[in-house]
């Protein structure tokens, strides 16, 4: 850790404004309105838990800290609403997005299915599937490399989302014209990973396998590949989250009456956030879990590369 | 002459062929609706009537590619950049929120990068989130920001920048804390031997080492900015880049919504480019140029 940690907590050393200033603060809070008061209390209080924490806990701080650090926005977040009286239609709170997702969970199922099986999930195995296999295609010919990597480049840092509605025409407003776009999405992306690792192994490496005799595949499938894939997992990683991006923003163009993206679209219309809220969620923990889905596959595949040891 | 025949012979090609792609396309996608005019006309036009047809329909399903050329010229250079119908116009509302919010996005991950940097409880507390945020469709928040803001009073340009800088603060922070960390013991001890305030090692050696991470992030984050201003534009009809986009496809206008996704390719490409050069200059002069 390479952190300057300059936070006194306690201690004599603390200079003594360090303790003296939160109290102040809650108390000049308190006076202007008792509840602001409890809100600056409780958020103090809780920080000055992972100050502690954060200098003498053991192992389990790595998790313990952020878990404090996000109860305490969710504790904030609803005492705010409540004791503000903030109305539903601006911000819900936390308890009123929980009910929400416990009373519809057959909807947001359903939507789950539509916008990240259907939509997300075909998409990008398709998407990231035609780019290793463009990627290997002009793999043998250096000139086409030279041309379209730059293509390839610049194409990845286009706004790729904005040929969504384009693709809603084409494909019609199911799952079909989702996919597509993510397709476009993560092609490039995938397309630039894939050649810079066919590029990886080094040139005593790909000696040795002309000394064994190795013909052009064998050398792809047996060294190429292998040596390929940090890079290729570092855009399949990528390529999750613009999947996820892709298949709900393509749906803000036109859907059947299911999906998270119309889910989100429609009952914004109706000002129904908690419901917006909850396919919020839903669309979190599916790009974590997408995310950290593809990460495990990348640790049983590359265990050998330097960065997956521990 | 070398960098002729090694880079841009190669990128040429590759572009014709897509050019070429693009017009095989446009005439296989758009003759269903010449032969469906023609059956009703009951008439058998030959290929080259279809040919022909295809290249000049008004609301062809894929335009060809000199149809969005042209009318993109006509949008773009002979309407008045002030009038509602010139794609000048409409660039600078998307661009004007672009450029708000990834200033503030900017500056706000910057900040918080330093916190973090600063701050050991801080880092263990809002890192681990930070990163997670990376892997969130972040984007699907776009439409309730825009009404609730809306909602509440807030309209035009505020409530799209709000997007941006959320889409672009992410990766700066990620970006920038690493780029703060990236000095390592060795400078780090130099600067302790030298007696340096945090503040002396933060200004003569942490900021300078982070450049080459910070705009690699800004690259993405310019990008990402651009994206949520387009999006931000889709639900409420006020102007910009992704209105003409949604309008398009409402009203079937295929030529008006490839003009626009062109001039969004286009800002972005300036965008990113200027980055680009800023880096360029900024790692020259710092001696840092690869």
């Amino acid at each position: 850790m390479s952190a300057i940690d300059d936070s006194g907590t306690g201690g004599m050393s603390a200079p003594r404004w360090r303790l003296f200033a939160p109290i102040l603060l809650i108390l000049a809070a308190g006076a202007v309105n008792w509840r602001a008061g409890v809100i600056v209390a409780l958020w103090l209080l809780a920080w000055s838990i992972n100050l502690v924490l954060a200098r003498r806990g053991g192992q389990a701080r790595r998790i313990l800290v952020p878990v404090i650090f996000g109860l305490s926005v969710l504790l904030i977040w609803e005492l705010a609403v409540r004791f503000f009286a903030v109305p539903g239609v601006i911000l819900p709170p936390p308890s009123a997005i929980a009910d929400r997702i416990a009373a519809s969970l057959p909807i947001l199922w359903g939507d789950f299915v539509q916008t990240v099986i259907k939509g997300a999930l075909s998409g990008y195995v398709m998407g990231c599937g035609a780019a290793v296999a463009v990627a290997v295609l002009i793999d043998r010919s250096p000139f086409l490399q030279r041309g379209l990597l730059p293509v390839a480049n610049f194409a990845a840092a286009l706004p790729i989302v904005g040929t969504a509605p384009i693709l809603v025409m084409w494909f019609g407003f199911d799952w079909h014209s989702k996919a597509a776009v993510v397709i476009v999405m993560v092609f490039f992306p995938m397309l630039v990973n894939t050649m810079a690792g066919l590029q990886s192994a080094e040139a005593m490496q790909r000696d040795l396998m002309r000394t064994y005799g190795a013909g052009y595949w064998q050398t792809l499938v047996k060294l190429r590949f292998p040596a390929a894939m940090p890079f290729m997992f570092n855009g399949l990683k990528i390529c999750t989250t613009l999947a996820l991006i892709g298949a709900i923003v393509a749906e803000f163009f036109g859907s059947p009456v299911r999906g998270m993206g119309f889910r989100i679209s429609t009952e914004v219309g109706r000002l129904g956030l908690d419901m917006v809220w909850a396919e919020i969620t839903v669309a979190a923990l599916a790009g974590s879990a997408f995310y950290g889905l593809v990460a495990m596959i990348e640790r049983g595949v590359t265990f050998w590369h330097p960065s997956q040891r521990r | 002459m070398r960098w002729f025949r090694l880079r841009a012979v190669p990128v040429i090609s590759v572009l014709l062929a897509l050019i070429v792609v693009w017009y095989v396309a446009a005439v296989w996608m758009n003759s269903q609706w010449t032969l469906d005019q023609a059956a009703r006309a009951e008439t058998t036009p030959g290929f080259t009537e279809i040919v022909k047809d295809t290249m000049v329909q008004e609301r062809p399903k894929l335009p060809a590619p000199h149809q969005v050329a042209v009318s993109f010229y006509d949008l773009v250079f002979d309407k008045k950049v002030t009038s509602k119908r010139s794609l000048v116009y409409h660039a600078w509302v998307t661009l004007s929120a672009t450029l708000f919010g990834f200033a503030i996005g900017t500056g706000l991950g910057i900040a918080l990068a330093l916190g973090i940097v600063h701050n050991r409880a801080m880092d263990m507390s809002v890192m681990p989130w930070a990163i997670a945020s990376q892997t969130i469709p972040i984007l699907a928040i776009a439409p309730m920001i825009i009404v609730v803001l809306n909602s509440i009073g807030i309209t035009g340009l505020v409530p799209k920048a709000v997007i941006s800088a959320y889409l672009s603060f992410f990766p700066v922070v990620v970006g920038m804390v690493a780029g703060l960390r990236s000095p390592d013991a060795m400078q780090l001890d130099l600067m302790k031997t030298y007696n340096a305030s945090a503040t002396q090692v933060l200004f003569k050696l942490r900021l300078p080492a982070s450049m080459p991470f910070l705009f690699a992030s800004l690259k993405v984050g310019i990008a990402a900015a651009l994206v949520g201003a387009v999006v931000g534009e889709l639900p409420v009809q006020q102007g910009g880049l992704g209105a003409r986009l949604l309008g398009g496809s409402y009203y079937g206008q295929t030529i008006q919504m490839w003009a626009a996704l062109f001039m969004a390719a286009i800002l972005a490409a300036v965008l990113v480019f200027i980055v680009a050069r800023v880096e360029a200059g900024v790692l020259k002069r710092m001696g840092m140029a690869r």
